[in-house]
């Protein structure tokens, strides 16, 4: 089914770093040579063969601190998404198959939400709320969800006028049936090129919160967090910053391209063998 | 006209003409296949050339080239398209430029779909005009005016300040060709101009195009895959199959002494034998004085219709778009609730609302639909979308379903192979016996075919017909057979109910539908349906008693 030479070179690209990622992440205590917290060094050493990456603001090994932190980001950054995927576009479908006072209720109050400005709602609810990874994420999952709501109320409302869902109604096929098995497989390439999207967006989103305190609580850090720790160093012609900047870029790119190659095989109508 | 309008001579002369494009059939290699085999052709100044054959034929895909133009990766690999003396095919670009939309035009078969809905009907049709500067905007106007006036739309003089949604089908058509002649070309291409028309529309634009070709001396490439129309508007005839030459000939010779069995075969296609069923003692189904409406009644499209459906035999409803068929099948299907009436199955009232209705009802009543690409997820394979209504009505799973299924595609002269395979992977013909076989699945009594064969070629058609009528023998199901065709209702109707704006304007059994004295719309109903004659549409348009209602 899935020839390895025919994968695109960008998608492999894309594949073989998001498994780098993954691996880094899953296996942190197993790889990093240092602890998460453990202080190695003098402040902001440069790269060395002893600290690859250089020494943070506090003299802990950067490389050690990114591993875990790609942890720590892609753990968040993953449920986050997963959960405004599953909540917002099986709430978007159910909004377009019910219609009526289902579709009105659940529409306004996702304007209600979004007419807040994401980073501002953020911030009020997590100063209110205790700081934990369950909170943090169940925050970040809802407000994302109702973009992805939007979007899959959009696609799916098309999608229910067609003859193939009327023939389904015909037939007497329950919501369950229609929602998953008719509309789903059909409104799947918008949603995986807003996943992709998305889960970049739950990675910046934390950094945001993180940088302004918010996230992620010290002595553990995401990758935006890390750009925090080290931000002072900039001015001093330190890159400690930067490392953690880019790894955030990388994995962007990474996701998407993934991404990209599977929204080329979902929106295939021979089923990936044209 | 650069170079002067003689008014005859060579104009188009298409020599050995080869046309290739990539395909990627599924689980093999990419192949580069040939879509037209040497095919040559020539036409003269101001007569007109009938490109005739089925899907696949090559017809559009010549008609294109002589404006040198591939649709969707398909490429002109060999041969000469000669126009006014010189190969196109050499100009590039920019001669391509220079030539479509002001020697060539080109007329599409869907006019609505070819308007772009955000622009003024007359900024559309005056564009190629202005862009080759061959005209000012004022004269260009002045000339769309006429040309509106020659192809008979209603206020000419207002009509461009319209959004093309805010005319008819008929009439966007119409506007079409005006926008094809107004940059006064020396040829215009028309793609199925009329195929997704009413019959009682078609007869009229058929009447404007074919005034406005003879009035303005413009040679014509016609394409369709009805002889019936084609010969009333061409003066020859050229028969395509797979991309190769079947038969060219003077209209009189096509279609009167066809020299090629496959010209004869499509000459004499729509002639199935179908003998009227008496009606039985007591009808299944019988729809009672039902009124139903859209828009919170607002709009009523049936209006106090009755019909009945006797076991095993066909009820054909036929009228033109607008007078409420579908609407019918709707109301009986339970997906638009009757106002006022009822719908009686088996002695018993059925419910108005779909939710209304148990499982049971449900599968008594299958519909089949007149698009059988959107009528199939195209993300299931065949296999699920026949076997899921087994699953459904009737719990099979595993191998049992599959066995069932294979019995299926069997009956609708599938092989197993197609198992597996995605909508996208079949042809037309194909899609609606899936289609057939899905609803076939559920046992039903009943089967509402809404306009099944209206968008197939006229051999694939008659194959799914004969197919319905063989499974009508064997499975003893009654059809509601919705259709603006009237050929089709010939050929397997045994009662017709004819409808027009909403109402049953004449019901009963076949023969006696057919035979005169017939009331005014189903005479012209009766009237409209081309016929294989040279001038008949002049003798059709005379003897008509009331206009259309698309007009």
């Amino acid at each position: 089914m899935l020839d390895i030479r025919r994968i695109p070179i960008a998608a492999l690209i894309g594949l073989v770093l998001t498994t780098l990622f993954v691996l880094a992440a899953v296996f942190a205590p197993l790889i990093a040579p240092h602890g998460n917290a453990e202080i190695v060094g003098d402040v902001w050493e440069p790269m060395s063969s002893a600290h690859w990456l250089g020494t943070d603001n506090l003299g802990r090994d950067l490389l050690s601190r990114l591993i875990y932190g790609a942890r720590i980001t892609l753990f968040i950054a993953v449920l986050a998404t997963a959960l405004s995927f599953s909540l917002g576009a099986i709430l978007g479908f159910s909004a377009a198959v019910f219609g009526g006072w289902f579709d009105t209720i659940l529409s306004r109050l996702v304007d209600l939400l979004m007419s807040i400005p994401t980073l501002i709602m953020g911030l009020v609810v997590l100063s209110v709320l205790p700081s934990n990874l369950v909170t943090l994420i169940l925050v970040m999952g809802i407000l994302d969800s109702t973009r992805v709501y939007r979007l899959s109320r959009a696609v799916a409302v098309d999608i229910n006028v067609m003859d193939y869902v009327e023939a389904a109604k015909l037939r007497g096929e329950g919501s369950g049936w229609i929602i998953f098995r008719e509309i789903l497989p059909n409104a799947l390439s918008p949603l995986v090129s807003e996943l992709g999207l998305r889960f970049i967006y739950a990675v910046l989103f934390l950094s945001t919160l993180s940088f302004l305190g918010l996230g992620v609580q010290p002595p553990d850090a995401d990758w935006g967090g890390m750009v925090k720790e080290n931000k002072d160093g900039i001015v001093f012609g330190i890159p400690a910053a930067l490392i953690p900047a880019a790894a955030i870029a990388a994995l962007a790119i990474s996701v998407n391209l993934v991404a990209d190659w599977v929204l080329n095989r979902t929106t295939s109508l021979k089923g990936g063998r044209g | 006209m650069a170079d002067g309008k003689a008014k005859s001579g060579l104009l188009l002369d298409i020599r050995n003409l080869r046309i290739e494009a990539t395909v990627y059939p599924p689980g093999e290699a990419p192949k580069t296949i040939t879509l037209v085999h040497d095919v040559s052709l020539t036409l003269e100044k101001g007569k007109v050339l009938g490109l005739i054959g089925e899907s696949g034929a090559g017809k559009s895909t010549i008609g294109l080239s002589s404006m040198g133009y591939g649709r969707g990766g398909v490429r002109i690999t060999g041969g000469e398209v000669i126009l006014n003396g010189r190969d196109i095919l050499k100009g590039g670009k920019e001669g391509f430029r220079k030539l479509r939309g002001r020697e060539v035009c080109y007329v599409a078969q869907s006019a609505a779909a070819a308007f772009n809905p955000a622009h003024r009907l007359m900024d559309q049709v005056v564009e190629a005009t202005l862009l080759h500067g061959t005209a000012t905007r004022a004269e260009a106007e002045k000339r769309a005016v006429t040309l509106f006036k020659k192809l008979s739309l209603p206020n000419p003089e207002t009509i461009g300040q319209r959004f093309p949604h805010q005319v008819s089908g008929g009439q966007l058509q119409r506007v079409m060709t005006a926008m094809a002649l107004c940059s006064e070309p020396d040829l215009i291409v028309f793609d199925e101009p009329t195929t997704a028309l009413d019959v009682t529309t078609q007869i009229d634009v058929l009447a404007a195009i074919k005034d406005a070709i003879r009035d303005t001396h413009v040679a014509a490439l016609y394409i369709t895959h009805d002889l019936a129309v084609v010969a009333q508007v061409s003066d020859e005839i050229m028969v395509l199959r797979h991309g190769r030459l079947v038969e060219w000939g003077g209209t009189r010779q096509i279609i009167k002494e066809p020299r090629q069995e496959y010209t004869n075969a499509l000459v004499s296609v729509h002639e199935i034998e179908h003998k009227e069923q008496q009606p039985g003692t007591a009808p299944f189904l019988s729809v009672k004085n039902v009124t139903a409406a859209y828009g919170g009644g607002q709009v009523k499209v049936l209006k106090n219709v009755s019909v009945d459906i006797y076991p095993g035999q066909t009820l054909a409803v036929v009228g033109e778009s607008g007078s409420g068929k579908s609407t019918l099948a709707r109301a009986i299907t339970g997906l638009l609730p009757p106002e006022q009436g009822t719908v009686t199955f088996d002695g018993r009232p059925l419910g108005n609302k779909l939710a209304d209705r148990p499982k049971e009802d449900l599968r008594q009543l299958q519909m089949i639909y007149q698009m059988a690409d959107v009528a199939m997820n195209p993300r299931q394979t065949v296999g699920t979308i026949i076997g899921r209504p087994l699953e459904f009505y009737f719990g099979m799973r595993g191998r049992e379903r599959d066995k069932r299924v294979a019995e299926l595609l069997d009956e609708i002269e599938m092989g197993k192979g197609f198992v597996d395979r995605y909508p996208a992977e079949l042809s037309g013909g194909q899609k609606q016996r899936v289609c057939i076989a899905r609803s076939l699945a559920a046992k039903p009594k009943l089967i509402i075919c809404d306009e099944v064969t209206s968008a197939l070629d006229p051999l694939v058609a008659n194959g799914i017909l004969k197919l319905l009528l063989n499974l009508q023998q064997v499975e003893k199901v009654a059809y509601l057979f919705i259709t603006h065709d009237l050929a089709t209702v010939k050929s397997i109707a045994d009662s017709i109910a004819v409808m027009y704006r909403g109402e049953v304007v004449r019901y009963g059994a076949k023969s006696k539908v057919l035979t005169p004295p017939f009331d005014a719309y189903t005479d012209l109903l009766l009237s409209s349906v081309p016929e294989m004659e040279i001038g008949w549409l002049e003798k059709a348009i005379a003897g008509r008693r009331m206009e259309s209602a698309g007009n």
